[in-house]
């Protein structure tokens, strides 16, 4: 671990003084203009015929949701964890198989026989409880070693669900499940892009407020002091193994949700969602945007997918750029986007 | 389900057994020696089948195409080492992950413009072609006998070049102290482009022999990259006898399961739910077989003792 990645925004702290203040201050007026701007970004991209980017930000908010639940563990938590699709795809085939049992493919047995399986207030808990025992299952054998064995046991986990749902034939095998419509939401139409638009920001939003309580309360205390020291942390007294497993469960059923969003926005689930690579990109995220950040890996999922998006508008190998570019990122720009933000700050 | 087909299948599982250990072998060594994880490893493997591909096709000869293989997938192991890799060696394994996940996407990218999107099929060289009866009654392609040779063969040198050579020597010095090796004088960043060289041309060798079983396609390298990290997570990460033996197992449970789980399951299941629940199970079976030695033992089965 560098000295730099260290710094994080818990031994920053003590630094602000006046420069703190402004800082707050830059930071209000900011984010201030970020959401405006996001929160008219519907009826102006309408008004000027360009409602792709209505859905270009919905994928945006998703894939934000996964990074900023990855970041829980990978930034605050040191857990490198390369199987992270694993859960947001499991979320996602949840609403899938769900939706397939409601319109009446393979004679439904019991439990897929019911009315509310379209509905999101059932679909979107039953995705989160999936993909959290999921997480809890392979977090309960992975976190029992560390390093590059960690690394390699929850990317190959994930590969494992992959195949399982690739030869899974019921389900569609390799080709996926489409799915006939959006779930019901009670007094929200989803299949009204912008509702689903702001759906998905809310959600957001509320994650990253919740992230916010969390990070700073004991629980990620504990989690961000396992990072630096985990013998210190035993030493300590704390059950360090039941800590890593809860934060590991919580990042895995948020991604679940994550999933059941994607499924919702893209009417079809595939093994390809659970693809080691939708994995890799996820982490460059987090990257990207600066690890251990809250605002970073949403930065980093706006920016990784705004890229794709004009890349391959422009070339069609666009992935030659991409794959040096993140080498680059990893050599010389490790605390990401967010890091040099709050570097450039006139901090004294 | 006669002996014959059960022993037919033991020879599958032994010649995937060897090309994931030709893998893994390469993979180990990087890993014990440089504390260095590398995505890129599966790459070397599509490159090297792709050179194979062409250079046989060119010159309809297979042990030329053989030849070129090894030094040019030696060759482009350095160059990554030496431009990419170096750098890495003193990072944490986050890093390493990423850059090396980059350069999956570049060699993806590269290899489809090169040869386009299409898979390549290539002929059984000649000399290789037919089977031969191993048993009464028991035909078995010779070209997959040679793969299994050829692993045995590679497996021997390999433990003679660790135990036995002056470079093995130094080989296994550097895994326990590169330090005080460097102050001895050995040039440990020569040491360790040699290693990696080493590592790229096994992987070359195996995207070689792979093209006549497999086809030769972009993203061929990623899958055979997961199992061999199943095989060495469960041999022990830097020991090249944990890979032989991670690599043996996973080759029969992987042939043995795709083989035989199915029509197991059918003596208890209707055809149709056997042959759907075997498949879906048949592709779990190694990493069920990981989780469970991981639980075991965390550490693989044969862990290289002396890493500090």
């Amino acid at each position: 671990m560098s000295d730099a990645s260290r710094t994080t925004a818990v031994s920053r702290a003590p630094a602000e003084g006046k420069a703190g203040r402004l800082e707050t201050g830059w930071r209000a007026a900011l984010l201030t203009c970020v959401a405006a701007a996001l929160l008219v970004l519907p009826p102006a991209a309408e008004a000027l015929d360009e409602a792709f980017l209505i859905g270009l930000f919905t994928r945006i908010f998703i894939f934000a949701l996964a990074a900023v639940s990855l970041d829980l563990i990978l930034g605050f938590g040191g857990m490198v964890s390369f199987g992270h699709s694993a859960y947001f795809g499991a979320g996602a085939y949840v609403v899938g198989i769900l939706s397939f049992h409601a319109a009446g493919g393979e004679a439904p047995a019991w439990p897929f026989s019911l009315p509310w399986m379209e509905s999101a207030v059932a679909a979107w808990p039953l995705a989160v409880a999936a993909a959290a025992l999921l997480a809890l299952l392979v977090g309960a054998v992975s976190l029992r070693t560390s390093g590059m064995y960690f690394i390699m046991i929850t990317l190959a986990f994930a590969q494992m669900l992959y195949y399982f749902f690739v030869s899974l034939e019921v389900y569609g095998g390799d080709d996926g499940l489409s799915i006939a419509g959006k779930n019901n939401l009670p007094g929200l139409d989803l299949e009204n892009e912008a509702s689903f638009y702001y759906l998905c920001l809310l959600i957001l939003v509320v994650f990253l407020l919740i992230g916010r309580r969390l990070v700073h309360s004991r629980f990620g205390m504990v989690l961000q002091g396992c990072k630096e020291n985990e013998q210190r942390m035993l030493a300590l007294g704390f059950p360090v193994y039941r800590y890593k497993l809860a934060a590991f469960v919580m990042a895995g059923a948020v991604a679940g949700l994550a999933g059941a969003l994607m499924a919702n926005y893209m009417g079809f689930v595939s093994p390809g969602l659970m693809h080691w690579t939708v994995s890799g990109e996820i982490m460059v995220m987090v990257i990207l945007g600066g690890m251990g950040t809250l605002a970073g890996p949403v930065i980093g999922a706006f920016v990784l997918l705004l890229l794709e998006e004009i890349l391959s508008a422009y070339m069609e190998h666009w992935m030659i750029v991409l794959g040096p570019v993140m080498v680059l990122v990893v050599l010389f720009a490790r605390r990401g986007i967010w890091g040099w933000f709050q570097r450039g700050d006139p901090d004294g | 389900m006669s002996i014959l087909l059960v022993l037919e299948q033991v020879l599958n599982g032994l010649q995937f057994g060897v090309m994931l250990f030709l893998m893994a072998a390469g993979l180990t060594l990087v890993f014990g020696i440089m504390g260095m994880i590398n995505l890129a490893h599966g790459s070397l493997y599509m490159v090297g089948a792709y050179i194979c591909a062409t250079v046989y096709q060119l010159t309809g000869s297979f042990w030329l195409a053989l030849a070129a293989t090894l030094c040019a997938s030696a060759l482009v192991g350095i160059a990554v080492e030496r431009i990419a890799l170096r750098t890495l060696y003193s990072r944490d394994h986050l890093d390493q992950v990423l850059a090396t996940f980059g350069l999956i996407l570049f060699f993806n990218e590269l290899t489809k413009i090169i040869w386009g999107p299409r898979a390549l099929f290539l002929d059984v060289p000649a000399a290789l072609s037919g089977s031969v009866q191993i048993i009464p009654g028991v035909d078995y392609p010779l070209y997959r006998l040679a793969i299994i040779a050829v692993g045995g063969l590679v497996a021997f040198s390999l433990y003679w070049l660790i135990v036995r050579t002056r470079m093995g020597m130094m080989i296994r010095a550097s895994a326990s102290n590169r330090e005080i090796i460097g102050a001895l004088g050995v040039n440990v960043p020569l040491l360790y482009t040699l290693v990696f060289g080493l590592g790229a041309m096994l992987a070359g060798l195996a995207g070689a022999m792979a093209g006549p079983v497999w086809s030769v396609e972009v993203g061929m390298g990623e899958n055979i990259l997961i199992l061999t990290f199943v095989v060495i997570v469960i041999g022990g990460i830097g020991s090249v006898r944990g890979a032989l033996l991670g690599s043996c197992l996973v080759g029969f449970i992987d042939t043995m399961g795709r083989a035989f789980l199915p029509a197991s399951l059918g003596l208890f299941l209707d055809p149709a739910t056997a042959n759907g629940v075997g498949a879906s199970l048949a592709s779990m079976s190694i990493y069920i077989f990981m989780a469970a030695i991981l639980v075991w033992k965390p550490s693989g089965l044969l862990p290289v003792h002396a890493r500090p």
